[in-house]
């Protein structure tokens, strides 16, 4: 007799098997579980399972293991269909950490010209003072909202300092319709896409005007109208979402991808691994960058991974990966648009790692000088990106140093007056304290709102609206 | 069935023998078969249909890119089903066994809980469902047993339904796929096949928050949810027996959850028991009888009596005596009675 389910367990398995095949791999060994419906007949439902496939693949070998245990039985087929393909060993040799070494791509010097036999990218004149504009705009702006945490007009900071190609160079070889889900120091991707200094005032000071109506600590951006979406703080939650959004993309058959930024040390959590993982699987079309900028707080690299960078995890899970420097906007560029092309056009992900410096704290909440020296930062502070863009435009002739003096004056100026005015605006009503917690506010959640505002009319002065 | 909270789409719905598994496959049928933008994903619910067999023939009907396996990686699950869900998509994501959600508690309680709030409205996961069998009787032991719903109900932003039957199982989850916020559907795998109703073939919803009233009575008004609904059906008939009325309700929403009904029961009954598989401390009927008693503390005559799991890991041995049973809840309906 034959037991329920062993046609379908074939099937699935003989559906394995044909997919291995397509990859041209030397051995298949599949992991099938099967509950529930085969409860309590697993012996005979085992010896079934065998006797199929082995009419099916005559001469190979099928094990298929039976643990003593009542929940499940778990059926592990091993064959070996194809002759082996790779030499075999004939005495133990392991791999590790150095068998990959993933070389950096660079095409700027520090004082602007290119390296010779570098292909330098198809950027426009417009393109690229644009990119350097916002560039030095970050740069601003990071150093004016330092000064006003410090003054203690605003309760919290980061900085993008140092890494601003990293950012630069990869949203602009992206598309508007392309979704950009960022950790929290990438705020160089709301400027290029057109995020103005007043929205970002109103985001930091947490006012009536802030698309996040004030429920989120300063620099979590967000805008639907520019498809950035929110950031959160826990780390490295973006990464997997990031290969859903693609694979939504993918289905709706759009000319869009997702670019998903985090750090090395997050690229630690598990969600790194069940992102990249996913979207490997799936063939989702995200571009993903970890900035590499040497520390998560005060953690440096060396206490964060073992291996040289985060670059060979990607061959690891079967994506096209580069390792840029991330101080090089040209470089960073050059990768960035053929990852983007490769994303849509190939449908699969790809994984670029930038190495750059935090030249800044991690945020206004730490002081680096209790971690590292002063003689490190300035081995990068003599790499810095916009210096070294601003060398190559000058080289251009398409730059000159009296307009960038000109375009500091001016941002800073615009900038401590957008800070004036976002200070003083309003805060949000108090009754977007229950709203968008759900779609529509439910029953409890009212009742607990007229409590709160009985409570709040007896001591006004306590708290103030 | 309570017919009057049951919006019907159609007349006189044609009806058939289902159980608890079968309800949760023409459900997710026909979510698919209505909104191109519905998507299975989860460990084995491609080819295979699900462990359970829930998923049966969803792929072969609507392709592997709307009902797919993925990698082992419950985070990862949550984590994509979140962003497909921004994008637009309305994914429903299976979790295998609810004693593996928690690698996916940060994204369900960090993410998909607040995705709406912390950006402003910006944007939202609100298509998201997840499915995930839950409970004891199956011989489990410690990971295939657990019911952490009081984990989830803690968390403003979700929304947590538990169904007790084919019928309602079905209906509510019509209902979860489609409501504009994140829900957590836990299904009650003890009675995926031993519930067995007449179920309508085609759509309907139940509404989630509206808790059922199962059956009137006078003297105690006995509450619960999910596969724990045949223990206290049990026990009401022994009480029944003895000469006690017990008034049924079966919650089916947790969050948000319907105080009024069950409010209005126990200002007729003067007594209340809450029942629950998970364990006592910090369990949900904890928030039930608190809220209960405030709201109607001068009609109690009687403590509010809970019968639930002890505090305990999930045993495996001793789950007969570890499970709050008919026994034990007659036993604590005699003696808030006799209180």
């Amino acid at each position: 007799m034959l037991y329920s389910g062993t046609i379908l367990a074939v099937n699935n398995i003989v559906g394995h098997i044909a997919q291995l095949k397509l990859k041209k791999l030397a051995y298949y060994a599949i992991n099938a579980y099967f509950y529930g419906c085969i409860l309590g007949r697993l012996a005979g439902f085992a010896r079934d399972l065998h006797a199929n496939l082995r009419s099916q693949y005559k001469g190979h070998s099928i094990k298929i293991i039976r643990p003593q245990k009542w929940i499940y039985l778990r059926c592990s087929v091993t064959m070996k269909i194809a002759p082996n393909l790779s030499p075999a060993k004939r005495a133990p040799k392991f791999e590790d950490g150095s068998s990959l070494r993933i070389p950096s791509l660079q095409i700027l010097n520090q004082d602007g010209s290119v390296i010779a036999g570098a292909t330098v990218p198809d950027l426009s004149r417009a393109q690229a003072t644009k990119i350097y504009s916002d560039m030095l705009y970050i740069r601003m702006l990071d150093e004016r909202m330092q000064s006003a945490q410090r003054q203690g007009r605003l309760s919290f900071y980061m900085t993008c300092t140092g890494e601003e190609a990293s950012v630069a160079g990869t949203i602009a070889a992206f598309q508007p319709q392309d979704m950009a889900m960022a950790q929290y120091r990438e705020h160089l991707v709301l400027r290029y896409r057109g995020f103005t200094t007043a929205q970002f005032m109103n985001q930091l000071f947490g006012n009536l005007d802030d698309l996040g109506k004030g429920r989120q600590m300063p620099v979590h951006y967000g805008s639907r109208e520019l498809n950035i979406m929110t950031i959160s703080s826990p780390l490295a939650t973006q990464i997997p979402q990031a290969s859903g959004y693609a694979y939504g993309q993918k289905l709706k058959g759009k000319d869009a991808c997702t670019l998903c930024y985090f750090g090395e040390g997050a690229a630690s959590e598990g969600d790194f691994h069940a992102g990249l993982n996913m979207a490997a699987v799936l063939n989702c079309p995200v571009v993903f960058v970890v900035r590499n900028n040497g520390y998560a707080i005060s953690t440096s690299c060396a206490e964060q991974f073992a291996t040289d960078g985060i670059a060979p995890r990607g061959p690891g899970y079967g994506i096209k990966t580069i390792r840029v420097d991330g101080n090089d906007i040209l470089a960073v560029y050059a990768a960035s648009v053929e990852a983007r092309r490769i994303a849509t056009q190939e449908q699969r992900p790809v994984f670029i790692e930038t190495m750059s410096y935090r030249l800044g704290a991690h945020s206004t909440s730490d002081d680096p000088s209790g971690y590292r020296s002063k003689q490190e930062e300035q081995i990068w502070r003599d790499k810095d990106p916009i210096q070294r863009m601003k060398n190559w435009l000058i080289a251009q002739r398409w730059w000159t140093e009296e307009s960038d003096t000109d375009l500091q004056k001016s941002y800073r100026t615009e900038i401590l007056a957008e800070l004036k005015l976002a200070e003083q605006r309003d805060k949000p009503p108090l009754g977007d304290l229950i709203t968008d917690v759900y779609k529509s506010v439910p029953t409890h959640l009212l009742e607990q709102f007229q409590e709160l505002e009985a409570h709040i009319a007896k001591y006004p002065d306590h708290y103030s609206v | 069935m309570a017919n009057s909270t049951v919006r019907e789409i159609g007349n006189e719905p044609k009806t058939s023998k289902m159980n608890l598994l079968q309800a949760i496959n023409s459900g997710l049928d026909i979510a698919m078969a209505t909104d191109q933008r519905v998507i299975c994903l989860g460990e084995d619910i491609g080819q295979f249909g699900g462990v359970f067999r829930a998923t049966s023939n969803l792929q072969k009907k609507y392709g592997n890119q709307r009902c797919f396996n993925t990698p082992i990686t419950e985070q990862g699950i949550v984590g994509f089903a979140i962003g497909l869900a921004a994008q637009g998509s309305v994914p429903v994501a299976e979790i295998q066994f609810a004693d593996y959600i928690f690698p996916a508690f940060d994204q369900i309680v960090n993410e998909a809980a607040k995705y709406r709030y912390r950006s402003g409205d910006e944007f939202n996961c609100g298509g998201l469902t997840i499915r995930t069998p839950y409970g004891g009787g199956i011989d489990g032991g410690l990971y295939h047993s657990q019911s952490p719903e009081a984990y989830f109900c803690h968390t403003p932003g979700l929304k947590v339904v538990m169904p007790s039957n084919a019928y309602q199982a079905k209906g509510l989850l019509l209902s979860a796929i489609r409501d504009p916020d994140p829900v957590i559907f836990f299904e009650p795998k003890a009675i995926y096949r031993a519930s067995v109703g007449q179920v309508p073939e085609g759509d309907y919803e139940i509404p989630l928050g509206i808790a059922e009233v199962v059956q009137q009575g006078t003297d105690i008004t006995l509450l619960g949810w999910g596969a724990q609904m045949v223990q206290i059906i049990k026990a009401a008939e022994l009480a029944a027996a003895d000469g006690i009325s017990c008034e049924i309700i079966d919650l089916r929403s947790l969050l948000p959850w319907d105080r009024d009904c069950v409010a209005q029961s126990v200002t007729k009954t003067g007594r209340l028991l809450i029942s629950h598989e998970a364990p006592l401390t910090g369990g949900y009927a904890g928030e039930i009888a608190a809220s209960i008693q405030e709201h109607c503390f001068l009609s109690l005559e009687a403590p509010i009596s809970r019968v639930t799991g002890l505090d305990t890991p999930f045993p495996l041995i001793y789950e007969k005596h570890y499970l709050p049973d008919h026994l034990k809840i007659f036993e604590a309906i005699v003696a808030t009675r006799n209180y």
